[in-house]
């Protein structure tokens, strides 16, 4: 390990991330559960590097110079569609973009044919969502390139929990050890399932707080098949002593469900508000996937509040979706 | 084990001390320099150049670190993605002389992919290279401004730098090449 | 035809309490002769089948099956059905009515029992639906389907949901002595269920069924069943609490009966990691708890059959989001391999797996088809002949059937039939 022996002069290299390239064994990314620590870690420690290269006055790198990226949505998104966009130019990749109509796809065998169409074009790498969980990992096994998974109906979204992931280690400096409770409808929540993989990996203590008849079934007793989480459905305690809070988007549909009564009772009992984030460590970070609807899940006090990372964490998901390009496509060509 | 000590700390010590000399010789003003280290051994050779011509002029001259990761032109037949480490160049470098240092200079691609990153931060009024070994085979027109010492050798043979602050020694020697498929 | 004589086999027929080795002469499609030990037949000139090594039982009879022929042949036709049923060693078949159109009336009755007597390799007993179109509105004619050689009456792959139909149904059932077999969930609760309800629906983000969409079905209609005294047989049993509720309801004296599938005895939700859609089927693979309930319920009789609920589909139609393939598994010619896992594992001996697969759904069926599920002396000669030790490596592409849909391709298994006989004729020989 290099010791680097400072003066006053020179500038601070930053410490050698303990880990390697060789850790790196993807070449799809779908969800956060077949990740380890170390892959994490490597993801972060490169989106650093990234983001070094989004300050610099020509934001472009010539990494990817020459491979196609391709992004294919079957849900409305614009950020996350632009952040990967962004992410894909910096590195100096061709973009080319592919919006497709839910309604259109009925019979799946379209889906399959969309990507062979997308792979016969050249794509190394297709940036998908879709509104039925698993499609990309069906869509994995029928191209070569590389999949990245930019959140499928209620399964994964592994980009988005780096993300955060990075955040939080930027301002808390490790994710390992970090209290980080969850608030909101976490049964359908893509967001929260990746995050729950992610931080439980990286060694964080996650807290779910939700609705029961919106918390996944199960989570009491995961056995192996998921990890181990601590269910608070009393916000407050949810909340105490929190060094992260979470808050999901509330889908207005989950009141014409009937999986809650009104909204009027959902913000009384869950919407994370200034009183409540008081009860949270004082430098506690407050986080949402967005887009938020303010004055439901969160109070705009909160939403904009000294403590929010919001607009940060879409920043940092440029650099984050770098990375993740750069190591699914910066290397050996198939 | 190495096949032969090409130069030992000694030698490194009055190599940097020379090619310290050189660069104040050939820069009529030292306030416009900075030393920018390739790394990974670039960064100590650029950082004890600093301190020599601090020593010989008094003259603080920053130093930056290059990382060209995202510029190579070879990052395809890579089995492993190189490690990326931040890049951090010391203020604007418009119009300012930049010596990029490296350890060895052989293809000249690496070079090459630093030149693209430098330009990327600014308009430099000039950048010049300072190696501590130059082992011919050039790819590319690329010839550096200070040398510490030419090293002939073989396509086959690994011609390594090895400093305290990344290694455990300081000396240049030839490494038999490794064997195919190791 | 020459009389064919299987000779020096272990013959396993529960019917007949018979564990023993031996030799049965098979002439004019019917078994004229069944000698245990070196007993000799009492005639000559026969075809000797040599049973060394294997076990001889009675052809399986499969209470639960989709030949999806009408209207689906692209899936299935009763030709490559049955084929897939000798395959496997069934020789009587039962076959769903959740065809296009239904089965719920005589005309298509005729059609299945015609097509079958035509091109058919095993018996095939049509099953007519309870309802009309299967829409869960009004009673199909179950009366003139009964005459024309229904074998029960179910709309499978939908419950009825309205109690009272159900009731009437149940009701109407008595005047023909047909089975009324039930297909147990609730479908609003159900409702986009993909998988079964658990920390794996959960992991993989797909909306569950719960076992209590199942449980809510068959406790309703055993209390059905007790009101009207007729016979309910459920299909499909696949959680614990169901076997429960059967076993309560046996005990207390209603007349039901329930069947269970080869998959839901064997694999569990697990299977579905990965978005397998060949592993997508309803009513969901469950967890290791309901098979241990199953394998009990099969022991202590509460279980009274092994159904396979053979459901092929075209790869086109599992190729595709997890959500938008259709349910089932194509299992006629890997059932009894599955199963052998079971004996060999030490779970359930081969006689309850002989039993559960010929005599006791022989006995649902009752005695209007003939002696099914049995070797004795006068019956048709549907054997099976079996090697208990043949590993074997499934391979859909090689499946007569024209479903392919399984989630065990590639799997080893270890027992397997390498002979069936349906009425003195071979159907499969391997």
């Amino acid at each position: 390990m290099t010791t680097w022996h400072e003066d006053g002069s020179t500038l601070v290299l930053p410490p050698k991330a303990a880990v390697t390239a060789s850790a790196w064994r993807h070449h799809h990314i779908l969800d956060l559960d077949d990740f380890t620590a170390d892959e994490i870690e490597l993801v972060l420690h490169i989106a650093d590097s990234m983001k070094e290269v989004l300050a610099r006055p020509v934001k472009k790198v010539p990494a990817l110079r020459g491979r196609t990226v391709m992004t294919l949505f079957y849900e409305n998104s614009t950020r996350t569609r632009l952040s990967f966009e962004l992410a894909a130019k910096s590195l100096s990749a061709d973009v080319s973009n592919l919006t497709a109509s839910a309604s259109s796809i009925t019979k799946g065998e379209s889906l399959i044919d969309t990507l062979l169409t997308l792979e016969s074009l050249g794509a190394d790498v297709v940036i998908m969502r879709h509104p039925q969980s698993g499609a990309p990992n069906l869509a994995a096994q029928h191209i070569k390139g590389s999949v990245i998974n930019a959140g499928d109906g209620w399964h994964a979204h592994p980009s988005q929990a780096l993300l955060d992931m990075y955040t939080m280690k930027a301002h808390k400096g490790a994710v390992k050890g970090l209290k980080v409770t969850i608030i909101g409808d976490t049964k359908h929540s893509r967001v929260s399932r990746s995050n729950i993989w992610g931080l439980t990996i990286m060694g964080a203590e996650v807290t779910v707080c939700s609705p029961p008849t919106l918390l996944p079934v199960g989570l009491r007793e995961p056995g192996d098949n998921f990890p181990r989480v601590r269910i608070e459905p009393d916000i407050n305690k949810a909340i105490a002593g929190a060094d992260v809070v979470m808050v999901l988007r509330l889908q207005l549909e989950r009141m014409q469900t009937g999986l809650l009564p009104s909204m009027r009772e959902y913000i009384q009992i869950y919407q994370v508000n200034e009183e409540r984030l008081k009860l949270a460590k004082p430098d506690a970070l407050v986080m949402h996937p967005g887009p938020m609807n303010e004055g439901l899940e969160i109070s705009s006090g909160v939403a904009h509040g000294s403590q929010s990372v919001v607009n940060e964490q879409v920043t940092n998901g440029v650099a984050v979706r770098m990375a993740l390009l750069y190591l699914l496509a910066g290397g050996k060509k198939a | 084990m190495p096949v032969k000590v090409i130069m030992t700390a000694e030698d490194i010590r009055r190599t940097l001390a020379r090619i310290a000399h050189e660069i104040i010789e050939h820069n009529k003003s030292l306030s416009g320099l900075i030393l920018v280290g390739m790394l990974t051994r670039g960064v100590p050779l650029a950082k004890r150049l600093a301190a020599n011509i601090k020593t010989f002029e008094g003259t603080d001259i920053p130093v930056g670190i290059l990382d060209i990761s995202l510029y190579r032109d070879d990052l395809d037949s890579r089995e492993f993605k190189p490690l990326l480490n931040s890049t951090l160049i010391p203020g604007d470098i418009s119009q300012k002389t930049i010596i990029l240092v490296d350890d060895v200079l052989y293809t000249g691609r690496s070079t090459r992919a630093a030149l693209d990153a430098l330009i990327d931060f600014g308009r430099p009024h000039a950048i010049q290279l300072a190696v501590l070994v130059d082992r011919g085979h050039r790819e590319l027109p690329i010839r550096a401004d200070y040398i510490g010492k030419n090293i002939p050798s073989a396509h086959s043979e690994e011609i390594k730098v090895e400093l305290t602050e990344t290694d455990t020694i300081d000396q240049v020697a030839i490494y038999p090449a490794q064997e195919e498929g190791q | 035809m020459k009389p064919i004589l299987i000779k020096g086999a272990h013959i396993v027929d529960p019917s007949q309490k018979l564990n023993a080795v031996g030799s049965i002469l098979i002439e004019e499609g019917k078994i004229a002769w069944l000698g245990t030990g070196n007993q000799k037949p009492p005639t000559d000139g026969y075809e000797v089948l040599d049973g060394k090594n294997l076990i001889a039982a009675p052809g399986f009879i499969d209470l639960h099956c989709h030949l999806r022929d009408p209207g689906q042949e692209g899936k299935e036709t009763i030709a490559t059905g049955t084929k897939a049923a000798a395959n496997g060693g069934f020789t009587t078949i039962c076959c769903m009515p959740n065809t296009e159109p239904a089965i719920d009336n005589r005309a298509i009755i005729d059609y299945v029992k015609n097509k079958a007597a035509s091109e058919g390799a095993v018996r095939v007993l049509p099953i007519g639906c309870i309802t009309r179109g299967r829409k869960g509105e009004a009673l199909a004619d179950m009366g003139e389907m009964a005459a024309a050689g229904a074998a029960a009456f179910s709309d499978d792959g939908n419950p009825v949901m309205n109690s009272r139909l159900m009731r009437q149904a149940l009701d109407y059932s008595l005047a023909f002595g047909l089975p009324v077999i039930e297909h147990c969930e609730d479908k609003v609760l159900a409702e986009n269920g993909q998988m079964n309800e658990g920390i794996i629906s959960t992991r993989l983000g797909l909306q569950g069924i719960p076992a209590a969409a199942e449980e809510s079905m068959v406790a309703r209609d055993i209390a059905l069943a007790e009101l009207t005294g007729a016979h309910l047989h459920i299909a499909h049993v696949s959680t614990a609490g169901s076997v429960e509720l059967v076993r309560a309801g046996k005990k207390r004296g209603v007349q039901v009966t329930c069947e269970v599938t080869p998959h839901h005895l064997t694999l569990t939700e697990e299977k579905v990691m990965g978005y397998d859609t060949n592993a997508k089927v309803n009513p969901p693979l469950r967890t290791q708890k309901d098979i241990e309930a199953l394998i009990a319920g099969l022991k202590d009789g509460t279980i009274d059959a092994i159904a396979t609920d053979h459901a092929p589909h075209t790869a086109l139609a599992k190729s595709c989001e997890f959500a938008f393939a259709p349910f089932g598994i194509s299992i006629l010619e890997t059932a009894f391999g599955m199963l052998m896992g079971l004996v060999n594992s030490g779970k359930i001996d081969l006689e309850l797996l002989i039993s559960k697969m010929t005599r006791e759904p022989a006995a649902i069926l009752g005695a209007r088809w003939g002696k099914l599920g049995t070797l004795e002396v006068d019956s048709p000669a549907d054997i099976v002949l079996i090697d208990p030790d043949k590993e074997w490596t499934v391979d859909a592409a090689t499946f007569a059937s024209k479903g392919h849909n399984t989630p065990l391709n590639g799997a080893k298994l270890k027992g397997k039939v390498v002979t069936t006989i349906y009425q003195g004729k071979i159907v499969f020989r391997e």
